[in-house]
């Protein structure tokens, strides 16, 4: 039961990658990208009416997360506590940027706001990636079961880590760059004219970087946690992961030049998958590893009692259809290309 | 206090508090958008259309705020209450989980559309999308209300080998009857909100002589509806949950009332100060035996005073949660007063150019955010000195692993950020009053004059 929900919280959580992060993502690029007005209103009108449903996903995560792991959650959260509260902040400046721009139409306002959108933006995908680092690398738990994160220490990997050293950084950047070309995919096929042609150029620029960065996490992570691959070694079907990861890479390339925007979003879309579920796959049946392993928070440790955790999975199951119903006509309603002068924004 | 358990505390109350003010008014508007696009569809008025429109924008506004302030109050339970969520999590996670999932998503998906979808649906779907907005506004409500009732009457729980609480039947957690009236109490709270805020935008108009034809609009639903809930905010929700407290909470309600020692005939305290030192209320102004007979329908009834219960378990803070009871029930019984006023004086038409009448509910708009928010102080306070009544106490329930120090750093830069939002809030929704009804579409305003 408990790794049922492991996997249920792994697929909230890349969910909400992949959707919250072509609205971050296009939050990197609209500073570059959109030069005009008219242009940054298109960018925002694309993201405006699902980013926020986007977002829903991160809470229901956690939420299910807590439900599921409420050990997890109290030592991870505590244990995270400033980064999260940084998260947190950044995330509220990033939600007024969006929605608060086009309440009065005077430029300084607007760039104010802009800038705000922007480098809120920037910075989650920063911070995200930086978290999933410091999750793959391990935190200093004890025998209590909490820990505390500094911010920082010396950048190197002691027994005393900090939230960012020169791995998790490099992740943070992993992070940015994916999700900057995984939004410029989304803008490309949401606009048209210079706007659609700049952000499938953006896709371009990111891709020899996001090649480049896949490979150097990789054997960064090999090279910090060897016994990562444990897994991988013993369950034949952990192949299918670097299978994803480069064939997506490979579709993004062939696709981008040729304006097949779906096709290279859906690829970008399936990329973070791989990457997700393969270090969810990796990690599995630990939750969340300490620098000494004895003191690992396992699927095993941390789950809640077995009958909260069936009752859940009915009303989760329940609730889980209805929210995939309200996405697909959500986006449904606003398919399509974004056209000038339409609505709010 | 412990400084970190104080800094933990602070930080809770505040960011809880702050965020409060913003949901209370997108539960109370969403039904009262509900009400005027089902006028509006069933009659085709398109003056109703646009007053809805209206109150979309502010709504949208007030939901934002909502949602930014509310993101952290999910986090807060690990970040500042690791120990906590530790404990009660296999129970109350099954709440917040479900809030996430049942109620968010819902919201979310049903905002945008109707904020930004009104030219792509059909009417009926618009319809049907501001009340999705309302069901997903009002479901979310319950949810926190059900895991707030858990901390106040732990009901549909185990306590496992490892000292932790588990569930043990969901429909006894879920339907907690500690829930039910609290949920009944507050969100007819928050309809009062709703209503006293759609009621003062609407005297504004009038008083000023703009928009005068939606302000009629708005003073009348919002008299309406203030009125039908600010009586069931006193009876039966109020009572109800009065009832709850003598029975679950006896301390806490001796603590609320000011009553030091128990007697027969107990009086209500209307007004004084409570003197600790002397166990006594400073310049009571009370009715005597009222207090036997609300808590049990006798007047020469004995209550019990704290001097019955252990000093350690009466509630910390005794005269702030004595002055947020008062206050929320003064306010309370100022809502009835003023509501039914006011319906009586719509019934026989006059309302509309009743200046004093209008000027009394243009100036009562900050009261019922004052009122709810002192009806949370009353529940909270009174808790104490418990997180989950009887099971853990509150001082053992922060995450020790997070200094004084680093809980200040956050707290600090929540109330900054809180600042700027607030001031952010007021400035655009102002602006949105400003603007008026047929600020932005005025073209669809001639045409419906026209129309006519």
């Amino acid at each position: 039961m408990g790794s049922l929900w492991f996997w249920i919280v792994a697929v909230m959580v890349t969910a909400y990658v992949v959707l919250d992060g072509f609205d971050l993502g296009a939050g990197v690029i609209y500073l570059l990208a959109a030069k005009t007005d008219g242009e940054k209103r298109r960018v925002l009108r694309a993201i405006g009416p699902v980013w926020d449903g986007n977002e829903v996903w991160l809470l229901a995560a956690g939420g299910t997360l807590y439900f599921a792991f409420p050990q997890l959650y109290a030592s991870s959260f505590s244990g995270f506590y400033l980064p999260l509260n940084m998260v947190l902040w950044l995330l509220m400046f990033r939600a007024i940027g969006i929605e608060f721009r086009a309440h009065i139409d005077n430029s300084v306002w607007q760039e104010f706001f802009d800038v705000l959108f922007s480098v809120a933006s920037i910075l989650l995908c920063i911070f995200f990636g930086a978290a999933l680092g410091n999750v793959v690398r391990g935190v200093p738990l004890d025998a209590t079961g909490y820990f505390f994160e500094p911010l920082w220490t010396n950048f190197r990997l002691g027994p005393q880590t900090g939230i960012l050293d020169w791995y998790t950084v490099l992740i943070g950047v992993m992070a940015l760059v994916t999700l900057a070309a995984h939004g410029s995919h989304y803008v490309g096929l949401k606009t048209d004219e210079d706007l659609g042609r700049r952000a499938r150029g953006f896709a371009l620029l990111c891709w020899p970087v996001q090649f480049f960065l896949t490979c150097v996490t990789l054997l960064a992570t090999y090279f910090i946690r060897p016994d990562i691959m444990t897994n991988y070694a013993n369950h034949r079907i952990g192949v299918l992961v670097p299978i994803v990861v480069f064939s997506t890479l490979g579709v993004m390339l062939w696709a981008t030049p040729k304006g097949k925007e779906k096709i290279a979003f859906i690829a970008s879309s399936l990329y973070i998958v791989g990457m997700l579920v393969g270090a969810a796959f990796a990690l599995y049946p630990v939750v969340l590893p300490a620098r000494d392993h004895q003191y690992d928070l396992t699927i095993q440790n941390t789950s809640a009692g077995a009958h909260g955790l069936s009752v859940g999975l009915i009303w989760w199951s329940l609730a889980a259809v209805l929210a995939l119903g309200y996405f697909a006509f959500v986006y449904r309603m606003f398919r399509g290309k974004v056209q000038a002068g339409e609505g709010h924004y | 206090m412990d400084s970190a358990l104080l800094i933990h505390r602070l930080h809770f109350a505040f960011t809880a508090t702050f965020h409060y003010l913003f949901p209370q008014l997108t539960m109370g508007l969403a039904l009262l958008i509900v009400i005027l696009k089902t006028i509006a569809l069933r009659r085709d008025d398109p003056v109703y259309h646009q007053a809805a429109r209206f109150w979309g924008k502010i709504f949208g506004i007030n939901f934002v705020l909502g949602v930014v302030t509310g993101i952290p109050m999910e986090f807060q339970f690990g970040t500042n209450w690791a120990v906590f969520s530790r404990f009660a999590g296999g129970v109350i996670g099954q709440t917040l989980a479900m809030e996430g999932m049942f109620a968010f998503f819902l919201e979310s998906a049903f905002l945008g559309l109707f904020l930004y979808g009104e030219k792509r649906l059909s009417p009926k779907m618009h319809w049907l999308s501001a009340v999705a907005v309302f069901l997903g506004s009002w479901l979310s409500g319950y949810f926190i209300i059900a895991t707030d009732a858990f901390m106040q009457y732990p009901v549909g729980y185990y306590k496992a080998a490892d000292g932790s609480l588990q569930l043990a039947s969901f429909w006894d957690f879920v339907l907690n009857r500690w829930a039910l009236w609290q949920y009944a109490h507050n969100m007819s709270g928050a309809a009062i909100t709703g209503s006293f805020i759609m009621t003062a935008i609407g005297a504004f108009y009038l008083l000023s002589g703009k928009w005068t034809e939606y302000g009629r609009i708005f003073v009348k639903t919002g008299v309406i509806a203030g009125c039908i809930f600010s009586i069931l905010q006193i009876f039966p929700t109020g009572d109800r949950q009065g009832k709850m407290v003598s029975d679950y909470q006896p301390v806490t309600l001796a603590a609320m009332e000011g009553l030091f020692q128990g007697q027969t005939a107990a009086p209500l305290v209307l007004m004084g100060q409570p003197n600790e030192q002397q166990g006594k209320i400073d310049n009571p102004l009370e009715v005597p035996g009222m207090l036997s007979m609300l808590t049990y329908r006798r007047w020469s009834a004995q209550v019990r005073g704290l001097d019955a219960f252990p000093k350690q378990d009466w509630p910390g803070n005794i005269p702030l949660l004595y002055y947020s009871y008062h206050i929320m029930v003064g306010l309370g019984t100022f809502f009835i007063a003023v509501m039914v006023v006011a319906l009586s004086l719509l019934w026989r038409g006059k309302i509309f150019s009743a200046r004093w009448m209008l000027w009394i509910l243009m100036l009562s708009a900050p009261f019922p955010y004052i009122a709810n928010t002192a009806g949370w102080m009353t529940a909270e306070l009174g808790r104490q000195p418990w997180l989950v009544y009887g099971l853990m106490r509150t001082e053992d329930g922060y995450s020790k692993a997070v200094s004084a120090g680093n809980g200040m750093f956050t707290l600090l830069g929540f109330m900054g950020m809180y600042m700027v939002l607030g001031i952010l809030g007021l400035f655009l929704i102002r602006r949105e009053i400003e603007h008026g009804p047929g600020g932005l579409e005025t073209t669809s305003i001639l045409t419906a004059t026209e129309a006519r």
